[in-house]
């Protein structure tokens, strides 16, 4: 089993705790895990990725050229890291903020998430990283949701556990849209 | 069980001290070590410790020189330009046998440079890096976990030896975030019957790297060489699918763990080959290196400098077999796929098939 | 015939100072200096729970005389090799010695957060107003005017600035809880000298933060000067520009 994910977008999006509670999660499911964090200069407006690669081996590199699966949450993430996508993998795209035809892509499967939409029927706009991780694991089918919210615990600050609740069902909104879109 | 948690590869490191007994760290912060002083700062207090944050990388590493005089477990880090200010107290402490731990997670250079990952300071860590002639003992981790063991063992050495001991990392090493098996520090320390705690009841006790009187110094110098030459024994590495290899790769640190999958890429290609991670970079794994020459036909040294460990690898391999090299100034992190690209040029050069 | 008159002994050498003779030039005052603080430690019962902090300079061999345990620190940094001495065994009595060159000048930053951070710590600073050990060249405490090996003409405040007043410099930080600069030039200040090293030494006893005595001192060598000429000049050109007296006493009252 090898999995791996540049995950990216602007600074604020949520996109590392994306990243951090993949690597959690598949920590705890008893995979080898690496996670590698690239800020922009600033940490809040500029831009963020990082990347996730999960295996049943140790992980040798950290930083992927082409990756498996990418994750872009703004339209400059989607231009530079979209192409870099493998034919065979998949791009997962805020459809909220990036619209079709704004950037290159060989890759064959190209889901379009609607993160805020989403994130605004459950009532918390904050919500829509949960979403697309939950689109994110669906998808690939790296993790099961329930492996992924086993991660929430740690990989989120204890001063938020009590939204713990809201981002599982934001994990399950995410994955169910994927699925959703696949049997249709 | 030992628990297993995701954490950075700093973080790791600040662990392994902690369990490892650390309970003095004197700092100054630098980009991309941050992490350690400031876990640090938290965690010193809780275990009865003590933290400072110093006015310079030079009082810092005066600082380690006191407190490790008295026989505590010290440590203090920084990063590359830090380093180079710390070597006047790195040199004081291999010269008056006082051990310490100094943690290099490098960035960039020369100057000023950038926070990119380099392996430019590997000069300057495993040439001793100040004056006189000494040596300090070089672990070199590749992942989160060995950040954490190695800074363990790295206590052991520095005790064992009484010598500064240093664990060069680098940006990436220190960013990345892994599981960790928190395994227990089950060692019990000897007791130093060096250190400075008070003469009550013995001698007055002196830690010191001057000696004017005639043939004093000749002879300290001596009994340094030796203890040197007894760290051989430490030395440490990893070979990977390296058994038949045609061509063997040798890297360490961030370097060699992205090789691993450069070999997967081009094993599956079919061509035969290995890697050859050194973990001590001082001791140099010279046996490992003549055993790697006399079973392949090549090897091809990989940093991203340009052209440092290659020295010693071309010393070790005596002219066993050709020795090439592929090196890229810091910048941007090399991919796997580039540098199984790089490899290739050279098998290929090479003439193996 | 009468029956001897019973002797008392009314001076000794003190037990912490082994019986070796000092190498310091003739007139010079680091001998009298280690003897005063040699004193403190007995007096104070410390000799088995010292840890000093030995400076370069002239006085970087304080482990020959001092029969307690001893690091020596690299040049400028006995402040945070105290730090750390300290840090790592707080009921220690832990001391730095150390000259102007070496304090004043490539120690300075070093001298400065000790004293800011309030570490508890006792320093005892000798300043002979010049490079002693290296030859007699200019430091950040040589008077304007003065001849050295590298101030030929003389030393020039346009070119080199005025002296450095360290005892002041220091007093002006809150971390700083006793700071007091005497002489050992003659026996009323001798005395004043003693008294300021007792205060010194019962401040980090007590745990009342950071102690300083610096010590105008001789250095006929290198003034070119008798240790007549020298000692005289310690308490004439030195102490007109270097005040004595005690400048922060934060627990006096």
């Amino acid at each position: 089993m090898y999995f791996d994910s540049i995950i990216a977008g602007f600074g604020g999006q949520g996109v590392l705790l994306m990243g951090t509670v993949l690597a959690y999660g598949a920590m705890k499911a008893g995979k080898q895990v690496t996670y590698m964090p690239v800020y922009g200069v600033e940490m809040r407006g500029g831009t963020a990725n990082c990347t996730v690669v999960v295996s049943d081996r140790p992980v040798g590199s950290p930083i992927i050229h082409e990756p498996v699966t990418a994750v872009v949450m703004n339209r400059p993430s989607a231009e530079k890291y979209a192409p870099m996508v493998k034919k065979k993998g998949q791009v997962f795209v805020n459809a909220s903020l990036i619209k079709k035809g704004q950037f290159e892509c060989r890759a064959k499967q190209v889901h379009y998430v609607p993160t805020l939409e989403l994130a605004r029927e459950m009532g918390n706009a904050r919500l829509a990283n949960m979403i697309m991780l939950g689109a994110l694991a669906a998808g690939s089918g790296v993790l099961s949701i329930e492996q992924v919210a086993k991660a929430l615990p740690e990989a989120l600050d204890p001063r938020y556990h009590k939204m713990i609740p809201a981002n599982v069902e934001a994990l399950e909104a995410g994955a169910r849209f994927i699925q959703g879109k696949k049997a249709a | 069980m030992a628990r297993r948690v995701m954490i950075k590869g700093n973080e790791a490191i600040a662990m392994g001290a902690i369990e490892a007994g650390c309970r003095y760290y004197f700092g100054y912060p630098i980009t991309p070590q941050n992490d350690i002083p400031e876990y640090m700062s938290a965690a010193m207090p809780k275990v009865g410790g003590a933290f400072v944050q110093a006015e310079s990388e030079v009082a810092a590493i005066n600082m380690l020189l006191g407190a490790a005089a008295t026989g505590a477990r010290v440590m203090t880090s920084s990063s590359s330009p830090g380093i180079s200010l710390k070597q006047e107290g790195i040199s004081y402490l291999a010269g008056s046998q006082i051990p310490g731990v100094i943690v290099n997670m490098s960035r960039s250079g020369p100057g000023l440079g950038g926070i990119h990952p380099s392996q430019g300071d590997y000069f300057q860590a495993t040439r001793g890096g100040g004056h006189g002639d000494y040596r300090t003992l070089v672990l070199a981790p590749s992942t989160a976990q060995e950040n954490y063991d190695l800074t363990m063992d790295a206590f052991d050495l520095a005790d064992k030896y009484r010598n500064p001991v240093m664990v060069l990392g680098d940006a990436l090493i220190g960013q990345i975030k892994e599981p960790v098996e928190l395994k227990p520090y089950r060692k019990k320390p000897k007791p130093k019957d060096w250190a400075l705690t008070g003469a009550e009841g013995r001698e007055a006790r002196l830690l010191k790297s001057l000696f004017l009187a005639d043939g004093e110094l000749t002879v300290h110098n001596w009994m340094l060489a030796k203890k040197y030459k007894r760290m051989q024994k430490e030395v440490r590495y990893e070979f990977y699918r390296a058994e038949d290899a045609k061509m063997m790769l040798v890297a360490f640190g961030s370097v060699g763990r992205i090789l691993k999958t450069s070999v997967d890429i081009l094993r599956d290609k079919g061509k035969k080959v290995g890697l050859l991670r050194p973990i001590t970079l001082y001791p140099f794994p010279d046996k490992a290196i003549q055993e790697a020459a006399a079973k392949s036909k090549l090897l091809a040294v990989m940093e991203l400098n340009t052209g440092q460990m290659v020295e010693d690898v071309k010393l070790a391999a005596e002219c066993a077999c050709p020795v090439e090299f592929y090196g890229r100034p810091p910048g941007s992190i090399p991919t796997p796929d580039e540098l199984a690209k790089e490899a290739m040029k050279i098998w290929r050069k090479g003439g193996l098939k | 015939m009468s029956a001897q008159p019973k002797l008392k002994k009314v001076f000794d050498r003190p037990q912490c100072l082994k019986d070796v003779p000092y190498h310091y030039c003739p007139g010079c005052h680091h001998g009298v200096i280690h003897r005063l603080l040699a004193e403190q430690i007995d007096n104070f019962g410390l000799r088995g729970k010292t840890l000093g902090a030995a400076s370069v300079g002239c006085s970087v061999l304080i482990y020959d005389y001092f029969d307690v345990d001893i690091v020596e620190a690299p040049h400028g940094r006995a402040a945070a090799v105290a730090t750390g001495l300290k840090r790592a065994r707080p009921d220690s009595f832990v001391f730095t010695y150390q000259g102007d060159g070496d304090l004043a000048a490539i120690g300075t930053a070093e001298i400065v957060h000790a004293a800011n951070r309030g570490e508890n710590i006792t320093v005892v600073f000798v300043n002979n107003a010049v490079f002693g050990m290296t030859g007699g060249q200019m430091a950040p405490t040589t008077l304007e005017g003065q001849v050295t090996t590298t101030s030929p003409y003389g030393r020039s405040a346009a070119e080199a600035g005025l002296p450095i007043r360290v005892t002041e410099m220091l007093s002006t930080l809150e971390g700083t809880a006793y700071a007091a600069r005497v002489a050992v030039d003659n026996i009323k200040n001798l005395k004043k000298a003693k008294a300021a090293l007792k205060r010194a030494v019962t401040y980090q006893q007590k745990g009342w933060g950071f102690s300083f005595v610096e010590f105008l001192s001789s250095c006929p060598t290198n003034w070119k000067m008798t240790p007549e000429e020298a000692n005289a000049r310690v308490g004439k050109e030195m102490a007109d520009y270097f005040p004595l007296g005690v400048y922060k006493d934060v627990r006096a009252n």
